[in-house]
């Protein structure tokens, strides 16, 4: 027995309308990085610079850890200026970001 | 990567990362700069695949050490013990383990444009391979039918790369990468003489990227030399923790795509709530074979497969990851059941400053 793939297809379309009909009710708030920067994020109403370029890079992969040392916050941005091909700018809004 | 079944050899291979792990970490300390950090995963999963169930504990470790302001060394090692019934009646589990580098490359960043790359590297063809390997990133504990496809097999490549952002606007940006291996049979090492590259461009507004992938086998008799092509469609609309992941990818012999999508409501209290932490998983999978020739890891026959999974996510980055695939192919349907749990530690390799 096989399954007709359009059936698959109608039914991942119908997964993916109710996520997007919901999300009009819901808060306007992104997925925001846990931990310290969490905490660095609410204390500002506005985007900062730093939490775009966290938004446009970093959690397009993965969400933030929680909690690390700020030792290695430095590695860290080092390690996502190579995967994500970032400025020195935004390396730098990034270090900011998650060391505030 | 390499299996092994001698203890000794498995113990010499960790003796041998720590050490090297050791003397560069010492090189940093002493320059007073970054900490090195260890990162990685840890995790336990189950698989039940055709009524056969296998239990396996896992860790990922990820090794970063940044050296003066342009240099960083970076590593990812896999170790696993698999225990899976024995086969043929037999009573009783059988039990394998499992060592092996992913990447253990040298970064050179000479500018936003140009990053160069050395050692053994994830091969940078479409995105599963660099981005959703890592235990505690993945949605699902199994791979894409259609990783291997110009991942050529294993994923690695041992040899030279370049990389970086073509073009960056507001509006929009453009990245590249591309490579070349050698062919190299170590323990450790296992790459395919292969070259290739990746462009991608992304859209902050729309929050939408689309790339496009080709990479070539470049060993064995010129007629058997392969060429692959991949694109990606990645969609995470902003203010919403809805993510779309997509990716096609065609050789010689096969093709096939597949469609991932996740979601986690906000409705609830946000993401931190205990209904905003439960985070449903789909999957949609094809692949089609355009020859008779089982060259890829694909299977053998035109499969169509849909997984269907639900994860928690704890707190202190601790993730529970269950799912339910079924598989439907010409040889045979079957039912695919996966759990596992997950937790993500990351710590510098020392007190720093």
């Amino acid at each position: 027995m096989t399954m007709n793939p359009r059936v698959l297809l109608l039914a991942f379309a119908a997964l993916l309308s109710s996520p997007l009909q919901s999300q009009d009710t819901s808060p306007k708030t992104p997925r925001q990085p846990a931990g310290s920067t969490k905490s660095a994020a609410a204390a500002k109403p506005q985007e900062s610079e730093g939490q775009r370029v966290f938004q446009q890079n970093c959690s397009r992969c993965h969400n933030a850890p929680e909690g690390f040392s700020p030792s290695i916050s430095g590695t860290i941005v080092r390690h996502m200026r190579v995967r994500a091909s970032l400025s020195h700018h935004d390396e730098q809004e990034l270090l900011h970001f998650m060391n505030p | 990567m390499a299996r092994y079944d001698s203890n000794f050899k498995l113990s010499m291979a960790l003796r041998g990362h720590v050490l090297v792990a050791f003397i560069l970490g010492a090189t940093v300390c002493a320059s007073g700069q970054n900490v090195p950090l260890l990162s990685g995963g840890v995790g336990f999963v189950t698989n039940t695949n055709g009524g056969s169930t296998s239990y396996t504990p896992t860790i990922e470790p990820v090794l970063a050490m940044p050296l003066g302001q342009h240099f960083l060394i970076e590593s990812r090692a896999n170790l696993l013990e698999s225990f899976a019934p024995n086969g043929g009646g037999q009573p009783g589990y059988n039990h394998t383990h499992f060592i092996g580098l992913s990447y253990l490359q040298g970064d050179y960043i000479v500018s936003p444009h140009l990053t160069i790359v050395g050692g053994s590297f994830l091969i940078p063809f479409n995105t599963y391979n660099e981005r959703l390997t890592p235990l505690w990133i993945s949605n699902f504990q199994a791979t894409p039918l259609i990783f291997s496809l110009g991942n050529m097999s294993g994923g690695m490549a041992t040899g030279g790369q370049v990389r970086g952002s073509l073009i960056a606007r507001p509006k929009y940006s453009l990245d590249y990468a591309a490579y070349f291996s050698s062919r190299v049979g170590t323990e450790q090492f296992v790459a395919k003489r292969s070259s290739g590259v990746r462009t991608s461009l992304y859209l902050p507004k729309q929050r939408l990227e689309i790339g496009a992938s080709y990479d070539r086998l470049l060993q064995g008799f010129p007629a058997s030399h392969e060429n692959f092509y991949g694109a990606h469609v990645w969609w995470e609309p902003s203010n919403t923790a809805f993510r779309l992941r997509s990716e096609f990818a065609r050789g010689h012999h096969a093709q096939g795509y597949w469609i991932e999508a996740d979601y986690r409501t906000q409705a609830f209290g946000g993401l931190d709530s205990w209904v905003g932490r439960i985070e449903p998983v789909f999957r949609m999978q094809q692949t089609f074979r355009r020859d008779t020739v089982v060259s890829d890891g694909l299977p053998l026959v035109n499969t169509q497969r849909a997984d269907f999974g639900l994860d928690y996510n704890l707190p202190h980055n601790t993730r529970i990851l269950t799912s339910y695939s079924r598989q439907f192919a010409s040889n045979g349907n079957r039912n695919i059941w996966q759990t596992g749990i997950v937790y993500r530690f990351l710590f510098p390799t020392w007190k720093g400053k």
